[in-house]
């Protein structure tokens, strides 16, 4: 028979023990959860905003940058806090991000892939940057969203438009908040056929990289399902500045409608040659003659002057819009840098905002947190209107605008005017679309750096 | 029919601002040996001089509208040029209308005092340093050029259009009884190119100084042991290059909205009409500027892109590569030019 000898030192032993066993995976977790990336350690945390600062996108930049700094503003409290007032998730409190002030770094992004990547790579391993945000290209989200998938950092992308960066190229990390050219195509689609008819035959000009691919295939594929005939495709070096070579060959090829899958200067240049050459002026197949930009930005709108005049494009966002969460943050822009937002400025607002907010509902800035908040987030007020970050692929659904040059501005502003607010039912896609990579496309895991 | 034609004349179109740029490039190789990498910031800065005139004519004052609200609801401030008040809105409208053609009067004493102050204050002292340095000094100084242009001006394209009266399409083919449309403005660019190019030769056939140029670039020493101060004229004729870039780039304006990287666009492609047509040789440039832009023009047609793939964005360095093979020293290149 055994004698159990149960003392009182030897049961606070054995409680000190199982105690420290017992905490050692609450401590290893909490050390776990320290070993991200970039973690903020003092009061404050670093964003890095990447955005063009230099070449020909860099008023598009500047205005991005402006955003940024403004929704920093408002997260620490500063201003009118903007958009904090009408956004949906109550969890920001003017307080910083989970109590530590916002700070910033800013990159040039050039609008050069490699650039982009240097500059992001700079604000992450020497300025600490937990998060990446803006650009103005594809080509740029795609090459950044790769980099910040390997550091362990979130990358909220700034204006990419082609299918790619949330399709075949999507990747945990990485969340986009503008639309893309699959959704230009669906949305415009239904005005063209309700403006210019069923019967047309398209013209195609097109910028010679990934982005002006995907959105000719976009656009193809829509106009084709509503029984336009595709006359011919053609692509134009993204170098090209004169493109009345391009222009003259659509006069005799029976094309009755030029679209133009051209962005910025390129965009600027061959509207103005097109409306050189008379084509708006022109009668064929018996029909006037028509042109579409099927993307379009403020800034290039005023590049392009009087040239846009009755031309319908699409955009993600306008300043005219008149819901609660774009009236307060074109007031909020509009007083501080006096002049309206640009749709560019629109998103990298939202997305720094969105980020903030995500980090704050997942109560930490592990990017993997920061994952699981945004996937499948739904929210209002930051001036899209209703909006959903589908976990699928992590592209933003909400109605996209379709637009057209304004016929008699009223001031300098006044360059577009919104024909239709397309509810996003109609453009939305399966996750799976051919399109975005088809069942090939993944999201991969998460990367928290550690 | 009608699509050959277009192109022949795109072609003439694209080749004058190349002849004009080359003309003032080859100018300056010509005379004072000097490969000028900032000869197409000065064709942007051209483009600039019809900008700034543009907007000084436009300058306005501002009167509150309580009856129409600005994007913050405020009243709108409604923008009054002050040549409006001044000559009244008819009068005032047409001199802004015609901005573009009137900045040929302020680019021409602009880009010649520009040019002097970059031979003067910069290049000259690269004479005799190796053509690798005159390129780097002379590159460095584009990229200052359009960084400050871009500084004032931002980087998006600015419009300038054409006056009203010379917009729109004529009817070039009415002369031979067919239609064939083609923009107004770009016919007025192509005669003003002819134009300038005539001008250039003429100055430089039939006038003394012309004369004594042409002497120095045929041999700078002997002309200079006449007594003759063949660097001042140089300079002079820096100057003249500039001005011309500059006016190619101040009626470019209406094809197409300047922005500070236009120069760049053209640097290369200029280049390679200097080469192509033999590097010194005035004749030369303009030869090669309008054969190659006539050839760019037909390779991008539907039916070249179709059937050689890629081959209007190649098209000018394979015949540069071409005409180098078979003439070494270019189209109508001249002997001893840069070949010690």
């Amino acid at each position: 028979m055994s004698k159990s000898e149960v003392t009182r030192r030897g049961v606070l032993k054995t409680g000190a023990v199982a105690g420290a066993g017992l905490a050692v995976p609450t401590i290893f977790t909490a050390s776990s959860a320290a070993a991200y990336t970039n973690e903020p350690t003092g009061g404050t945390v670093t964003l890095g905003f990447n955005v063009p600062q230099t070449g020909p996108y860099a008023d598009e930049g500047n205005d991005e940058l402006l955003a940024q700094q403004l929704a920093v503003e408002h997260l620490n409290g500063e201003g009118d806090g903007g958009c904090l007032n009408t956004f949906t998730s109550k969890a920001l409190k003017g307080n910083g991000i989970l109590g530590k002030k916002v700070t910033f770094v800013t990159g040039d992004t050039q609008t050069k892939s490699d650039a982009a990547r240097a500059s992001a790579k700079s604000m992450i391993e020497k300025d600490g940057a937990i998060m990446i945000n803006g650009g103005s290209s594809s080509g740029v989200a795609v090459a950044v969203q790769g980099l910040c998938q390997d550091a362990g950092v979130i990358f909220m992308a700034g204006l990419t438009h082609a299918n790619d960066t949330t399709g075949k190229d999507r990747k945990a990390n990485g969340f986009r908040h503008f639309f893309n050219a699959y959704m230009s195509g669906a949305a415009l689609a239904p005005v063209l056929a309700n403006e210019m008819g069923k019967d047309r035959r398209a013209y195609h000009l097109t910028a010679d990289y990934n982005w002006g691919w995907t959105q000719e295939e976009s656009i193809v594929a829509s106009t084709e399902a509503l029984g336009w005939e595709t006359v011919n495709t053609v692509k134009t070096p993204l170098a090209s500045t004169d493109f009345s070579s391009y222009i003259a060959p659509v006069l005799n090829s029976g094309a009755d409608v030029l679209v133009l899958n051209h962005y910025g200067g390129n965009m600027v240049n061959s509207l103005t040659n097109a409306i050189q050459f008379g084509l708006l002026d022109k009668v064929v197949n018996g029909k006037d003659f028509k042109i579409v930009v099927p993307l379009y930005s403020e800034l290039m709108a005023a590049g392009a002057g009087e040239n846009i005049k009755g031309v319908l494009g699409s955009m993600n966002y306008n300043w005219q819009l008149q819901n609660e969460g774009s009236k307060q943050f074109v007031k909020s822009f509009g007083e501080k840098y006096g002049k309206p937002p640009s749709n560019s400025a629109q998103t990298c607002y939202a997305q720094t905002l969105l980020y903030a907010d995500a980090c704050e509902r997942a109560g930490t800035f592990n990017p993997c947190g920061v994952v699981e908040a945004l996937e499948g987030f739904e929210f209002d007020g930051l001036g899209n209107g209703k909006t959903l970050y589908r976990a699928d692929d992590h592209q933003c659904f909400k109605d996209v605008l379709v637009v057209r040059g304004a016929q008699n501005p009223t001031n300098a502003y006044d360059t577009l005017e919104i024909v239709e607010i397309t509810p996003v039912e109609q453009v939305s896609y399966a996750p799976n679309h051919p399109m975005f990579g088809g069942d090939e496309a993944t999201l991969g895991s998460c990367n928290s750096g550690a | 029919m009608d699509g050959f034609l277009l192109q022949i004349l795109n072609g003439l179109d694209k080749g004058s601002a190349y002849a004009l740029i080359a003309l003032g490039l080859t100018l300056i190789f010509g005379t004072l040996g000097v490969v000028n990498f900032a000869h197409g910031a000065l064709f942007m800065i051209g483009a600039f001089c019809a900008v700034t005139l543009q907007r000084f004519l436009s300058l306005s004052y501002t009167v509150e509208d309580p009856t129409q609200k600005d994007f913050l609801g405020n009243p709108l401030k409604v923008e009054t040029p002050y040549v409006e008040s001044w000559f009244g809105p008819e009068v005032g409208s047409t001199i802004i209308d015609w901005s573009v053609p009137l900045a040929i009067l302020l680019a021409i004493p602009v880009m010649v005092f520009l040019g002097l102050v970059m031979e003067r204050g910069l290049i000259k002292h690269f004479y005799k340093r190796p053509h690798a340095d005159q390129i780097l000094v002379t590159f460095g100084l584009a990229i200052v050029l359009q960084e400050i242009i871009k500084y004032y001006f931002g980087a998006n394209p600015i419009q300038t259009p054409a006056p009203d009266a010379l917009s729109g399409v004529a009817n070039v083919g009415a002369i031979v009884g067919m239609e064939l449309l083609y923009p107004v403005w770009r016919i007025v660019y192509f005669c003003f190119a002819v134009l300038i190019i005539f001008g250039v030769f003429a100055f430089l056939q039939f006038t003394t100084f012309g004369m004594v140029v042409r002497a120095g670039m045929a041999d700078r020493e002997t002309v200079g042991l006449l007594g003759i101060n063949i660097d001042r004229r140089f300079a002079i004729m820096f100057g003249v290059a500039a001005a011309v870039a500059g006016l190619a780039g101040v009626m470019y304006g209406p094809i197409n909205p300047p922005n500070y990287h236009m120069g760049m666009d053209f640097l290369v492609l200029s280049f390679v009409v200097v080469v192509v047509g033999g590097m010194g040789s005035l004749p030369g440039a303009v030869l090669a500027g309008f054969m190659l832009g006539i050839l760019e023009s037909f390779a991008s047609t539907t039916w070249a892109t179709t059937t050689i793939p890629g081959i209007n964005q190649i098209i000018i360095y394979l015949v540069a590569i071409i005409v180098l093979l078979a003439r070494p020293r270019g189209l109508m290149g001249r002997k001893g030019v840069m070949e010690d």
